[in-house]
């Protein structure tokens, strides 16, 4: 990789932040599996599989999946976090293989968020 | 014939039918005939609508109005007010039902609700294994400020105005230790970050790691640029796998793209980084035998003759600071001191992470201001205590390092003087919830354990006087104390903190005098009266059913591993005392409340006497001056051993 300049830092941020904040023309949906220990230890990467083999299954590409770290709400892992474009991220806990896949299924391919299984909805963004 | 100028779609699906579909027909005809309307309006019959729980169902074209719940009653009156008045019948339209959406909004959970994420504000959001994530989110965005706009002791300035703190614990001023390591000339300086994080119950250090490793190694180097040095290490225990191989994971990425190594982003500064794994020893997380380890020495603090940052690793200046502390510097660098400090208290700037654990609801990592009530903590971000039934206790802050804090002090703020005052520390911020179900003598205890294994054996008070409290405090727990122990153990606690050369040893006692402090009765119980009112010290508790209170739904009877209850069902049981083990698994099954905790000796009398005791011992639970002795004699029971002197 070249070695990056300032200049490339802010390239860097236009040009990703389009990916990394769903735009127009980039992809529709966000799904991010909160892969901390806590999450791991909980089942996490039993969702992960399943999201992705939803999205294998479905055949589509404006879906991406992304492994984060823990969510802050131990207690309630796994988490997951689903963002569709244009509107405020759903905040999904206690998860299993099954419930992955309905919210996939409703939410990501619908765009109905899964109400029962949901804990919180909005951005925690303090800056 | 006119031209039809409405439509009446009515449904005539089988659930419509029996709802009654047929008769409103009729009545529909017979009604658009009385008035005249029939050959304007026609009437079509549809099959199944599918919204046959509100039938019978009609739509009204063109005029798209949907009519439900249709009955023969309401029919003249809605071809009256519609089709000849020309205005929808609003009595029998469909309204969709207001949707009320169940997900509560962010703003709404307590959880989130009173949390600032400034350390953690990349947590759960960016995928740490990837550069491009971190600088989306303003990343290395401070460091080109700090290396293009600011001089080193512009920095400096910034930090010490920030009013940031050592957030490993003692909260050291952290633009003073920059600005000494800035000031002291070498040909070779350090940058360490002390990520050997041991306190049981704590894991701040291990997510912020694991969340967003750059914002350590951006705010490492910016401390490099700040002291002019250009060597860094990270200190991590070998029991974060996770964190290490995430942490190694972007220190290689930043080689790849110049963010660490020579001339980083083009500036000319230089600055290296490697990790280097700990054991996993308590008392490495001490800063001068942290810098030992480093040295490939044993893990031992030495006399802190000069500080760290005139000479720490290998005798060179060198800056530590805490995992959370570098967390916090691209912050303060991008947004400036003022905004820094508009967070938390005046002498306590900003934020601090907590992992919240124990008896609560939420257990998890939370970032407050320092501002923040405990209160607020346990109760709003916590959810409170878990357990039906159970009443909070006390909260244990700062690990064995640390205090506990009853109710009364919950208001008290989480700054780093508050908390010092009601005898805990912040400490790197484990918080341990506890409720009434915890005998603080055996907590106590617990952390006596752990700092008497944790000691380096350096310092003789440490190593010997840690393992005599906690000898004494096994005494206690199992019914051999004495009446002079409480005294022995405050003075013990004295000559250790005031004899032990590191932290580890001044601090060891903290939680015996904190416990102490807010629970001397406790002990004096355990002592005295050989009674644990928890039944936590199974050598001093009797378990006895209240025959009033009791259902007899025979739950404790199936928990009970040794089979010491007996009782028929829908009758009061009793317990076995000659069968009982005493591991109060009855106690914690019971949904009635009806197992009662008796003092030790209550175990020798017979069954009406125990009923007898427990019923003058229900009067003074928890009482201080409590006459077990002439409620044993008058019993004819043997009273309480005490003490031996």
């Amino acid at each position: 990789m070249n070695k990056f300049s300032i200049e490339d830092l802010k390239k860097i941020k236009e040009n990703y932040s389009a990916v990394f904040n769903l735009k127009e023309g980039g992809y529709r949906a966000k799904v991010i599996v909160h892969m901390g220990p806590c999450g791991v230890a909980a089942g996490a990467n039993k969702v992960l599989k399943a999201m992705v083999d939803e999205i294998l299954k479905a055949n589509i590409t404006d879906v991406i999946v992304k492994r984060s770290s823990c969510g802050g709400l131990c207690a309630r892992e796994p988490l997951a976090t689903v963002e569709l474009i244009n509107q405020p991220p759903v905040r999904y806990c206690k998860l299993n293989d099954r419930k992955a896949r309905e919210i996939f299924r409703e939410h990501v391919l619908r765009g109905n968020p899964v109400e029962k299984y949901a804990l919180v909805v909005g951005c925690e963004t303090t800056c | 014939m006119g031209a039809i100028r409405t439509n009446l779609m009515l449904c005539t699906g089988t659930g419509c039918v029996s709802s009654g579909s047929r008769k409103v027909t009729a009545a529909l005809h017979e009604e658009l005939k009385k008035r005249g309307l029939d050959k304007e309006i026609e009437i079509v019959l549809t099959g199944c609508n599918g919204y046959c729980a509100e039938g019978p169902v009609m739509a009204v074209y063109p005029d798209e109005v949907f009519y439900q719940k249709l009955n023969v009653e309401e029919i003249p009156k809605l071809v009256e007010e519609h089709f000849l008045k020309g205005r929808p019948y609003e009595k029998l339209m469909f309204t969709e039902p207001q949707k009320k959406s169940t997900i509560p909004l962010l703003k709404d959970i307590p959880f989130f609700k009173y949390q600032v994420s400034l350390v953690l504000r990349n947590k759960g959001m960016i995928n740490p294994e990837k550069l491009e994530d971190y600088i989306t989110r303003d990343g290395y965005q401070a460091l080109a400020k700090a290396l293009t706009e600011m001089s080193p002791e512009d920095i400096v300035k910034v930090v010490s105005d920030s009013g940031l703190r050592g957030r490993g614990g003692a909260g050291f001023p952290t633009g003073k230790k920059w600005e000494l390591g800035l000031k002291i000339k070498s040909d070779l300086k350090f940058v360490v970050c002390n990520g050997d994080e041991g306190d049981p119950g704590a894991f701040m250090d291990r997510s912020v790691m694991e969340a967003d490793p750059h914002a350590v190694i951006e705010g490492m180097i910016i401390c490099g640029a700040a002291t002019q040095s250009h060597k860094g290490y990270i200190y991590v225990r070998a029991e974060y796998p996770l964190a290490v191989k995430r942490l190694q994971i972007a220190i290689d990425l930043c080689y790849d793209a110049g963010l660490l190594g020579k001339n980083i982003l083009d500036t000319g500064f230089d600055f290296d980084l490697e990790i280097y794994q700990g054991a996993g020893a308590f008392v490495c997380g001490e800063a001068t035998a942290l810098m030992r380890s480093i040295e490939g020495k044993r893990g031992m603090p030495r006399p802190k003759l000069w500080r760290s940052a005139v000479k720490g690793l290998w005798d060179k200046p060198t800056v530590l600071n805490n995992v959370e502390t570098f967390a916090n510097i691209p912050q303060i660098i991008l947004n400036g001191a003022d905004w820094y400090k508009s967070f938390g208290t005046e002498e306590s700037a900003g934020t601090k992470v907590f992992a919240l654990t124990g008896a609560i609801h939420n257990v998890g990592l939370v970032e407050v201001p320092m501002d923040t009530t405990l209160r607020r903590i346990i109760y709003d971000i916590g959810g409170g205590i878990k357990k039906k039934g159970r009443k909070f206790k006390a909260v244990q802050l700062g690990g064995p390092s640390g205090g506990c804090i009853p109710e009364e002090y919950l208001d008290t703020r989480v700054s780093y003087e508050d908390i010092k005052k009601s005898g805990a520390i912040v400490g790197s911020g484990g918080m341990v919830v506890m409720d009434d179900s915890n005998c603080m003598v055996n907590i106590a205890k617990f952390f006596l354990e752990f700092t008497a294994d944790e000691s380096c054996g350096k310092c003789v008070p440490c190593r010997v006087g840690t393992k005599v409290m906690y000898d004494m405090l096994t005494d206690i727990s199992e019914g051999r104390g004495k009446d002079c122990d409480i005294e022995t153990l405050e003075d013990l606690s004295h000559d250790i903190i005031e004899s032990s050369l590191c932290g580890l040893g001044q601090s060891a006692p903290t939680p015996v005098l904190s416990t102490l402090r807010y629970f001397r009765h406790e002990y004096e119980m355990h002592i005295h009266e050989k009674w644990c009112q928890t039944g936590v010290c199974r050598d001093l508790c009797t378990f006895y059913i209240d025959a009033t209170l009791c259902k007899g739904c025979g739950a404790c009877m199936r928990a009970c591993p040794s089979k010491a209850i007996a009782g028929e069902k829908k009758k009061p049981h009793a317990i076995v005392q000659c069968l009982c083990v005493h591991c109060r698994t009855c106690w914690d099954t019971c949904n009635f409340n009806s197992i009662k905790i008796l003092p030790v000796y209550a175990r020798n009398v017979g069954d009406a006497e125990i009923e007898k005791l427990a019923g003058a011992l229900a009067g003074n639970q928890f009482g201080l001056n409590f006459p077990a002795a002439e409620i044993a004699e008058h019993l004819k029971v043997s009273p309480p051993l005490t003490g031996g002197d």
